[in-house]
C-alpha cells in the first residue's frame, strides 16, 4: 500500500498532505486539516452530515477518497460565511430554527446551498425532496424547510438589489422571477461535463 | 466506516485501466468509478479489494454528444452531468427520467452512469429505462471494443456480460426525441433505492399509442421489460382506462415465485406495486405527452 | 401558523421571559465552530476500537488477540481478563449496575468485558488500541474468537417460555421482573358489570434511537494529580461520573465528565455504557489520551433501544359510553442486560400513565420484564408514556366504535374534568392541572372536524380512503419528589440543582446541572434568570454539562429541564436576590422588609428615589467595604429544588390521512398538534421540539423498527434497512397551543421535549383505521408499512359489498370483537 500526495484547496487555503488510499475525505478534513464543522454520522452514505462542496457541487465527503479529491476545491460549512457575514442559509437556519442539536446541521447547510444554486425558488415539496440525502433526528424538517425558504427568499432579494437574479448568476440560463414553479434548471457548471 | 487497506491507481486513459486490469488479474480489483456503491460496501466491510483503479477521471469516458441520431453517454459521466445535457433530456428521456430519482442530489453529483449499470443492482434505478431506450453498453478491452445490448447484458443480481478486464465505456441510446419517457419509482424509505421502478417510453400520435417500451427493475433479479403491457398499448388510446387495463399485465410474463424478496418489500407485494407503478409511469406519460414540450 | 422569532436585541428586558427569540447557541452551530466530542483532538492520543459478538447469544470458546497485537500501530489489546491484572487499574466494578430497583428485580451481571458469555450481537469482547482510528479497526477485524452458538430469542413473549434458552444463571424463564399497579379485583368487577368492552392486542415495536451524533468518548489522565477528564457524549455528566467511578474504580471527585456539544440523544446518552468506562479506564493505565467513537454500525447494535412490549388490553364501558375499567398485560423486552434505568421505563413511567386524560375507575396493569437477545432496551424519547398513551388512546378508538360514538365525543365524555384537579388516578399518580377539552376544542378547530366526516364520506364514494385519528394523550415529567422516587425504586434523587453567580462587573454566570444537547439551554435558561434578576439577557452566560464547573446535576432527560432545571435557577435567583436585598437595604439604610425589587431595582417602598440596581449591589458585594453585619461578600446562591410532583402536559393531536389500498400508500392531508405545556419560556423553541417529537412519533407509525433474524442478528441494522425519516416523509404540522399552568413549580411549565413522540403514533394509527373502516381494519402494527397495510385490506382495492356501518355493528354489544384484523399479531 503506497501512499499518496495530495492537494486540496479548502475554503481557498492550499493544503498539501500525504494519505493512505483509503483514507476518506470526510477524515482527511477532520483529522489531517482541523476542519471539524464537517460531522460523521453514518457509514451508509445516507445522513449527509458530512456533506461538503467538491468543485461547487455538494458530495457526501464520507463517500469520496481523499485521493480521488487530489486537486479540487472543497468548500466547507466554515467557509460559508464571507467577511463575518453569515451566508443567506445560515441566517435562515437560524431565524427559523432550523437546528436543535446541530450535528447534521453544516451538511444540511451545504447540501441546501447547492439545491438552492440549482433552483433558486424551491417549493416546500422540492425542499423537501431536494433535502433527501440529509436526516436530521431533531426538528421533524419543518423549520430546515423554513430555513431554506427564507434563505431563497433573502438571496433574490439580494441578487434584485444587485440588480441580477441569481439564477443567472448561478447558471447564466434562466430567470428564476418569471419562470413555472417546478421547472427545474440545470446548472453547467460542473466543470468537467461536455 | 474504515475501509480495509488497497492499492490505489488512477489511470488517464482507456488503454491504461485495461492494462492496469490485467497486472493486477491476480488480485481483487475493483474500477472505481463515482464510488458510491463500492465505497459504502468497503466502508461496512463487505467488499475489501486489494486494488482500486480510479477510472473517473478518464477524460475519454466523459462528454455526451448526438452522432447520426444516436446519443452518446460516456459511462464516467456523473447523473448530474447527463441531467445538466439538453441533449440527453431530448433523445434519451426515458433514462433521464430515472437517473433524476437516483440516489439524493449529492449522490447524483457523484455517482456515474456507467459505474450504475455495471455494478448490476437490481434495485437500481436504470435497467427498466435502459431497455426501454434499447440502449446499446459499449466495452473495451483487452481484444478490442464490443457493442452490447442491454437487454442481454444483464445476466441477474450484480452480474453482467462484462469480462474481466473489460471496461464499460459508453452507453449509445437511439434517439427517442419524439417520445414521452417516463419513470416512476416505489423507493425504499430507508435506502431510496428502488423497490420496484418501472420506466416507459411511448411514441403517442393523436392520442393513439404508436409504440410503447415498458421495461422494470427492482421487482426481479436484473431488469425486465414488460412485453404485455407493451402489447395492451399499441393501437389503444392512451386513456385512463387502457392503463388500468394495460398495467393489470404487468406481471404477466414473470415468474413471480423468482420476485425479489427481503426485508423491504416480498415478492407478492413487488407484483402488486409492479401494477401500480406501471399504472403511475404510463399516467405520467399521458401528463408529459399533454404538456407541449415542457422541459424544452 | 409558525411562530416568528425574535431578535433577542429586540425584547424588552421586562418581556424576556416568554419571548420566541434566536437561539444564542446557534453561531457557533452554523459556522462549523461547536466543538462535539470527536472534534477533540489531543497530542499523543491512541484510538480504540472495540470487538463485538457476531452472535446474538453464544459462548465465548477462545479470544485470540495475538495476531490483532503484532500489528505495527497497535498499541495493545485487551480482554476480560485484563480487567483484573496486577498491572492494570483496579479497584472497579466492571460491571454495569441497574440505576432503579423493583422489589422482584433479578439483577444480573453486565461486565464491560465479556467473560465467557455474549448475549446479544454487540456485546464487547475486547477492546483494541492503536495509533489511529484505521488500525484500530484493522486490528479488530484480526482478533479471532471461536464461538459455540447458543439459542437466542428476540421476542418478550417468547422468551419466557419453559423452553426457551435461559441469558442469565440468576433469572429464571428469562423473567426480569414481575409488576403490577393499581386495583385488580376492582378491575374484575368493572369488567363483570360492563355493557361493553373493547380489546387489543398490539406490539409496540423496538426503536433505534439514532442520535445523528454517535456517542463517543475522549479521556485523559494526569497521573502526577490522578486526575481522570471525560469527555463524552452525556445527557447526564454528574450521574455517568457517579456510575463510572464505582465501575472503573477511580474516586469520583478526580474524576471529570463534561459533555462538549452533544449532537442529539432521545435518551440514548443517558445509560452509562461499558464503552465510555473503557476509554477512561484505558485512558488511566496507559496514561496517554484515548478517543473513542462508534460507528453508526455500532450505534445500531450497542444504543439502548426503546419500546419493544407485547401488550393486551382491554377497556370496559357502562351502556353509556362512560369507561368504566382498563386492563392492561404487557410483555416488555429489556434486551440482554439491565441497562441504566430500564427497570423504571416499562413500570413507573408506564403503568401510571395507563389513565390516560380520562377519569377511570378501575386499572390494573401487570407487566412481565423479559431477557432476550436483544441491545439492552432503556429509555428513549417518551420512555414508557408513548406506550402507555398508545394502549389507552388505541382503546379510545376501538371503544367508540363500540359504542356507536364519535371518538371526539367518546373522549369528551370520559375526561377528567376540568374543575378534577389535582386530580388522582387509580394507578397511583395526581395530574397536576389540566383543561382536556380545550386542547381538544382547539384541535378539532384547527383540523375542521366539522366538515370532517362529509369529506370522507365524499372522498369514500370516490374510492378514495380518508380517515381522521385522534391522539388525546398524556405526559409526565419531572419525575419527582426524590423521596417518591426513592419509594419507587429510584437510586439517584430527582432533584436539580444550580449555581446564579454575580460577577463584580455586574453579569451573571448561571451553572444547571442539566445538560442539554439541542434543546436550547443556553437560551431559555438565560431567559429565566434575566428576568428573575431583572437584568439584560446578554448579560447572563449558562453553563452546562460539566461535573468541574457544576456543582451538582442530575441532567436532561424526561423533559425535566424547564420544569425541574429552570426552577432551580428561579430558586437560586431568588435566593441571590435575597441576600442584595439586604445588602441594598444597607446601603440605603432601609428595613429589607421596606425593599421592593422590581426590573433589576431595590427601591425603599414609598420613597421610589432611594434606589439602588443589583448590578450596583452587585459590586458592592465583592468589594465587601460597606455590608451588613454578619454578612459575607459576594452575591451567588446555590439551589437543589426538589419538585413537590411530576408535571403533566398534556394536548391532542389530530392526524388526517388518506390511504391508498392498491399501493398500500399513507398521505397525510394534515397534522394538528396542540399541546398545553404550561407556561413558555420561548415558544420558537417549544414549537421546534413539539415538531421533532411528532417526527419521530410519525417514523415510529410509519417507518422505524429494529427487526432480527431467529440469531438475533439485527436485519435493521443500518440507515440502509432501518428507516429514519427524511425531509419528505414528514408532514407539514400545524401547531397550536392552550396554556395550563402547573402549580407545583415557580415556573407555571410543564415540559414538552416528549410531548410530540408521545401524541403522534396512536394518532396516525388511528386515522389509518379510521381510513379503512370500510375494509373492516381494526388494528395494523406498527410501523404501517405499506406492505402491511395491503395486508391489512387483504389486497382488496375496494370494501366488500356488505360492510356494515359502526353503530350498526356496536347494536350487538359484543364483549369479544377480535381486534387483530390483519391477523398476525406481533409479526417481527
Amino acid at each position: 500500500m503506497t501512499e499518496h500526495d495530495i492537494t486540496l484547496t479548502v475554503n481557498g487555503t492550499d493544503h498539501e498532505l500525504t494519505v493512505e488510499p483509503r483514507t476518506l475525505l470526510v477524515h482527511a478534513l477532520r483529522d489531517e486539516l482541523g476542519y471539524t464543522g464537517t460531522n460523521v454520522g453514518c457509514e451508509s452514505s445516507l445522513c449527509g452530515a458530512c456533506t461538503v462542496h467538491l468543485d461547487d457541487d455538494a458530495v457526501k465527503s464520507c463517500t469520496v477518497l481523499a485521493v480521488q479529491a487530489d486537486g479540487a476545491t472543497i468548500e466547507t460549512v466554515e467557509g460559508l460565511a464571507e467577511d463575518g457575514e453569515f451566508h443567506p442559509v445560515q441566517s435562515g437556519f437560524q431565524e427559523e430554527h432550523g437546528l436543535q442539536c446541530g450535528y447534521c446541521t453544516p451538511g444540511m447547510m451545504m447540501a441546501a446551498t447547492d439545491l438552492l444554486e440549482e433552483n433558486p425558488d424551491p417549493s416546500r415539496e422540492e425542499i423537501r425532496e431536494g433535502l433527501e440525502g440529509n436526516l436530521c433526528r431533531c426538528t421533524g424538517y419543518q423549520n430546515i424547510v423554513n430555513a431554506v425558504e427564507n434563505a431563497a427568499d433573502e438571496m433574490h432579494a439580494g441578487a434584485v438589489a444587485d440588480g441580477g437574479c441569481p439564477a443567472d448568476a448561478a447558471d447564466g440560463s434562466g430567470s428564476c422571477c418569471g419562470s413555472d414553479a417546478g421547472d427545474v434548471r440545470w446548472p453547467e457548471d460542473g466543470g468537467e461535463s461536455e | 466506516m474504515y475501509p480495509d487497506e488497497f492499492d490505489y491507481y488512477e489511470a488517464t486513459t482507456i488503454e491504461e485501466a485495461i492494462d492496469l486490469l490485467e497486472d493486477n488479474a491476480m488480485e481483487e480489483t475493483e474500477l472505481l468509478a463515482g464510488g458510491h456503491s463500492l465505497l459504502p460496501a468497503m466502508k461496512t466491510g463487505l467488499s475489501s479489494p486489494d486494488v482500486l483503479i480510479d477510472i473517473g477521471e478518464v477524460d475519454a469516458l466523459h462528454g455526451v454528444a448526438v452522432d447520426d441520431e444516436t446519443l452518446e453517454i460516456g459511462a464516467m459521466n456523473r447523473y448530474s452531468d447527463v441531467l445538466g445535457s439538453e441533449d440527453a433530456r431530448e433523445h434519451a428521456p426515458a433514462l433521464t427520467a430515472a437517473i433524476e430519482r437516483v440516489g439524493d442530489r449529492q449522490v447524483r453529483n457523484r455517482g456515474t452512469i456507467g459505474g450504475n449499470l455495471a455494478h448490476a443492482d437490481p434495485a437500481s434505478d436504470l435497467p427498466g429505462a435502459a431497455l426501454v431506450s434499447d440502449a446499446t453498453l459499449v466495452v473495451q478491452g483487452p481484444d478490442g471494443e464490443r457493442s452490447i445490448p442491454a437487454d442481454e447484458f444483464y445476466y441477474g443480481m450484480y452480474a453482467t456480460d462484462l469480462g474481466p478486464a473489460e471496461i464499460l465505456t459508453k452507453i449509445e441510446v437511439p434517439s427517442a426525441a419524439d417520445a414521452v419517457g417516463t419513470y416512476a419509482k416505489k423507493p425504499s424509505p430507508s435506502s431510496g433505492y428502488a423497490m420496484v421502478g418501472v420506466a416507459a417510453l411511448l411514441t403517442v400520435d393523436d392520442g393513439t399509442v404508436e409504440s410503447a417500451r415498458i421495461g422494470a427493475n427492482g421487482a426481479m433479479d436484473h431488469g425486465v421489460r414488460l412485453d404485455p403491457v407493451e402489447e395492451a398499448l399499441v393501437g389503444e388510446s392512451l386513456d385512463e382506462e387502457t392503463i388500468a387495463t394495460a398495467a393489470g399485465h404487468a406481471t404477466d410474463e414473470l415468474d413471480t415465485a423468482l420476485m425479489m424478496d427481503d426485508l423491504q418489500a416480498s415478492g407478492e407485494f413487488r407484483a402488486q406495486l409492479l401494477e401500480v407503478y406501471t399504472e403511475r409511469a404510463l399516467e405520467a406519460a399521458v401528463d408529459r405527452a399533454a404538456a407541449p414540450a415542457a422541459a424544452d | 401558523m409558525s411562530i416568528e422569532s425574535i431578535d433577542p436585541d429586540e425584547v424588552d428586558a421586562a418581556d424576556i421571559l416568554g419571548s420566541a427569540i434566536e437561539r444564542r447557541e446557534d453561531p457557533a452551530l452554523i459556522t462549523g465552530d461547536a466543538e462535539y466530542t470527536d472534534d477533540i483532538q489531543r497530542q499523543d492520543m491512541v484510538h480504540m476500537a472495540i470487538c463485538r459478538s457476531q452472535h446474538g447469544h453464544a459462548k465465548l470458546e477462545d479470544v485470540d488477540t495475538s495476531a490483532a497485537e503484532a500489528m505495527d500501530g497497535v498499541v495493545t489489546v485487551y480482554t476480560h481478563d485484563d480487567l483484573h491484572r496486577e498491572d492494570t487499574p483496579g479497584g472497579g466494578s466492571y460491571s454495569l449496575p441497574v440505576g432503579w430497583l423493583l422489589d422482584s428485580l433479578r439483577e444480573v451481571d453486565h461486565p464491560i468485558l465479556a467473560d465467557d458469555r455474549v448475549r446479544y450481537q454487540g456485546d464487547a469482547i475486547a477492546v483494541v488500541v492503536a495509533e489511529d482510528r484505521y488500525l484500530a479497526h484493522d486490528a479488530v477485524d484480526a482478533i479471532d474468537v471461536d464461538y459455540e452458538r447458543l439459542d437466542a430469542v428476540t421476542d418478550p413473549v417468547d422468551a419466557l417460555e419453559d423452553d426457551t434458552a435461559e441469558l442469565h444463571d440468576d433469572a429464571e424463564d428469562n423473567v426480569a421482573f414481575d409488576w403490577e399497579i393499581g386495583d385488580a379485583e376492582r378491575t374484575d368487577e368493572a369488567f363483570e358489570s360492563a355493557a361493553h368492552t373493547a380489546s387489543i392486542d398490539l406490539e409496540n415495536q423496538l426503536l433505534i434511537p439514532n442520535a445523528m451524533e454517535p456517542r463517543a468518548a475522549v479521556a485523559e489522565y494526569s497521573p502526577g494529580t490522578d486526575e481522570l477528564d471525560v469527555f463524552m457524549t452525556s445527557q447526564n455528566p454528574h450521574l455517568h461520573r457517579l456510575l463510572m467511578s464505582g465501575v472503573i474504580g477511580h474516586p469520583e471527585h478526580k474524576l471529570r465528565i463534561k459533555a462538549p456539544e452533544v449532537g442529539g440523544g432521545f435518551g440514548s446518552k443517558i445509560h452509562h455504557y461499558a464503552d465510555e468506562a473503557l476509554v477512561a479506564w484505558i485512558a488511566k493505565h496507559l496514561e496517554r489520551p484515548v478517543k473513542w467513537t462508534a460507528t453508526r454500525t455500532e450505534t445500531y447494535k450497542t444504543d439502548a433501544q426503546g419500546r419493544g412490549h407485547r401488550t393486551t388490553a382491554d377497556l370496559a364501558m357502562n351502556e353509556y359510553g362512560d369507561i368504566v375499567g382498563l386492563r392492561v398485560d404487557t410483555t416488555a423486552n429489556l434486551g440482554a442486560y439491565l441497562s441504566t434505568f430500564a427497570p423504571a421505563v416499562p413500570t413507573y413511567l408506564y403503568g401510571t400513565l395507563l389513565s390516560g386524560q380520562y377519569d377511570i375507575p378501575a386499572i390494573h396493569c401487570s407487566v412481565t420484564g423479559a431477557f432476550t437477545n436483544v441491545p439492552p432496551v432503556d429509555a428513549y424519547r417518551g420512555a414508557g408514556r408513548p406506550e402507555a398513551s398508545f394502549v389507552i388512546e388505541r382503546l379510545a378508538k376501538l371503544g367508540a366504535e363500540e359504542m356507536g360514538m364519535d371518538p371526539a365525543a367518546f373522549r369528551r365524555r370520559n375526561f377528567v374534568p376540568e374543575d378534577a384537579f389535582p386530580y388522582e388516578t387509580q394507578v397511583a399518580v395526581v395530574y397536576d392541572s389540566g383543561d382536556y377539552e380545550k386542547t381538544l376544542d382547539k384541535a378539532l378547530e384547527m383540523a375542521d372536524y366539522e366538515s370532517f366526516r362529509e369529506r370522507q364520506e365524499q372522498a369514500r364514494e370516490d374510492g378514495r380512503y380518508l380517515g381522521v385519528g385522534f391522539s388525546c394523550y398524556i405526559e409526565a415529567c419531572g419525575l419527582a419528589p426524590s423521596e417518591l422516587a426513592g419509594q419507587l425504586g429510584a437510586q439517584a434523587g430527582l432533584w436539580e440543582s444550580s449555581l446564579v453567580r454575580f460577577h463584580p462587573s455586574g453579569t451573571v454566570t448561571a451553572f444547571c446541572g442539566t445538560s442539554g444537547h439541542g434543546q436550547g439551554h443556553a437560551t431559555t435558561y438565560a431567559q429565566i434568570v434575566a428576568n428573575e434578576l431583572g437584568i439584560p439577557y446578554e448579560d447572563v452566560e449558562v453553563v452546562e454539562g460539566d461535573t468541574d464547573e457544576i456543582p451538582h446535576g442530575m441532567g436532561t432527560y424526561g423533559s425535566r429541564s424547564a420544569a425541574v432545571g429552570g426552577s432551580s435557577l428561579v430558586k437560586s435567583s431568588q435566593k441571590l436576590v435575597d441576600k442584595a436585598r439586604e445588602i441594598a437595604a444597607h446601603q440605603l439604610e432601609a428595613d429589607p422588609a421596606d425593599i421592593e425589587f422590581e426590573g433589576g431595582e431595590f427601591r425603599v417602598t414609598g420613597a421610589p428615589d432611594r434606589s439602588i440596581g443589583i448590578k450596583a449591589v452587585a459590586q458592592q458585594s465583592y468589594l465587601a467595604h460597606d455590608m451588613p453585619e454578619d454578612m459575607e461578600p459576594g452575591l451567588e446562591a446555590t439551589s437543589f429544588y426538589d419538585p413537590d410532583n411530576f408535571v403533566f402536559p398534556f394536548g391532542t393531536h389530530v392526524a388526517v390521512v388518506e390511504v391508498d389500498p392498491k399501493s398500500g400508500e399513507i398521505e397525510f392531508d394534515q397534522y394538528v398538534a396542540v399541546d398545553d405545556v404550561g407556561n413558555q419560556i420561548n415558544p420558537k423553541i417549544v414549537e421546534g421540539q413539539v415538531h421533532g417529537g411528532v417526527a419521530q412519533g410519525v417514523g415510529q407509525a410509519l417507518y422505524e423498527g429494529a427487526e432480527y433474524d431467529s440469531n438475533a442478528q439485527l436485519l435493521t441494522g443500518s440507515m440502509q434497512d432501518y428507516a429514519v425519516p427524511k425531509a419528505m416523509h414528514i408532514p407539514e404540522m400545524e401547531t397550536g397551543s392552550t396554556v395550563t399552568e402547573s402549580p407545583h413549580n415557580p415556573l407555571g411549565v410543564k415540559g414538552v421535549g416528549e410531548a410530540g413522540t408521545i401524541a403522534a403514533p396512536q394518532a396516525v394509527v388511528n386515522a389509518v383505521v379510521d381510513a379503512l373502516e370500510p375494509f373492516d381494519v381494526d388494528h395494523v402494527e406498527m410501523p404501517m408499512t405499506a406492505e402491511r397495510i395491503w395486508n391489512a385490506v387483504d389486497g382488496r382495492t375496494e370494501p366488500d359489498a356488505e360492510t356494515e356501518t359502526p353503530a350498526a355493528a356496536a347494536d350487538g354489544g359484543t364483549d369479544d370483537p377480535d381486534t387483530a384484523a390483519d391477523g398476525t399479531g406481533g409479526d417481527s
